[in-house]
């Protein structure tokens, strides 16, 4: 008979001691970018070849925002996850990997607040 | 100096594991391969967004000058190509789903599913573009 409990593999949650938080967030960007995604295509479709005025007055919508800011969001996150399963499958030199790893997650950190800046810049006045 | 002798230093060529180009593309590797590819090409598209959003924000001036790099032809077909990658990395998640919740492992469900997607991504982005042409025409 075992004399181990489950909580101890819960507690060291695997090799990589993280378990399935990866593939997890994963999953559950990816279930908001579905709708998130399909709400950026109908956004852009109908601004396209709008004038500044319309696209100001739209995207300071307190709905539309809200809904770009979680894409935005959830995006980047989703985003940098992939392409740090993309890195790890194809840099197997150390050096690399670690300074494309942190490069991976400055871009994902500049898009998400440039973007988040510039939303929050049109919704409280530019 | 034992070297020469032993072969150590002089590696012999290793077998190497199968790769992509050993075996014959199916439809469900392709559609794998695309998954990751347009996954890629959406990580670098952001930049577009932000780009327009900064614009957006930043005065009417150069907001006109961001979206005059959009629309010529070249700029219609990187917004086209934009609008398909998103597509096809939606469908090929829509089919990861399915297959993460345990279902469609047989190989017919799999051909069907990774042909559905593909051709769900072509026909949604011409879909989408057919009817921005027209509300601009017609408008």
């Amino acid at each position: 008979m075992a004399m181990r409990t489950p909580l101890k593999t819960a507690r060291h949650l695997g090799s990589a001691k993280e378990g399935a938080d990866h593939f997890w967030k994963q999953r559950i960007t990816a279930v908001a970018n579905l709708f998130l995604g399909l709400f950026l295509v109908w956004l852009i479709a109908s601004l396209i070849g709008a004038d500044h005025a319309t696209v100001k007055a739209k995207l300071a919508d307190p709905l539309i925002a809200l809904a770009l800011l979680a894409l935005i969001i959830s995006g980047t996150i989703h985003m940098r996850l992939g392409m740090q399963t993309i890195i790890e499958d194809y840099v197997h030199t150390e050096a690399s990997k670690i300074v494309l790893l942190m490069l991976n997650t400055f871009f994902a950190a500049f898009v998400a607040l440039a973007s988040i800046f510039a939303i929050l810049k049109l919704s409280f006045g530019a | 100096m034992a070297d020469a002798t032993t072969g150590r230093g002089a590696r012999r060529a290793r077998p190497l594991s199968p790769h992509l180009q050993i075996y014959t593309p199916l439809i469900n590797m392709v559609m794998s391969i695309l998954h990751r590819l347009t996954g890629v090409a959406l990580y670098f598209g952001t930049i577009l967004l932000v780009w327009w959003l900064i614009a957006a924000a930043t005065s009417p001036a150069y907001f006109d000058y961001v979206s005059s790099w959009f629309a010529p032809w070249y700029g219609q077909v990187v917004l086209i190509g934009y609008t398909w990658a998103l597509l096809h990395h939606m469908m090929g998640g829509l089919r990861h789903f399915i297959w993460d919740l345990g279902y469609g492992y047989d190989l017919g469900t799999i051909d069907l599913m990774s042909w559905g997607s593909g051709a769900a991504s072509l026909i949604f982005t011409a879909l989408i573009w057919f009817t921005v042409a027209f509300a601009r025409g017609g408008a």
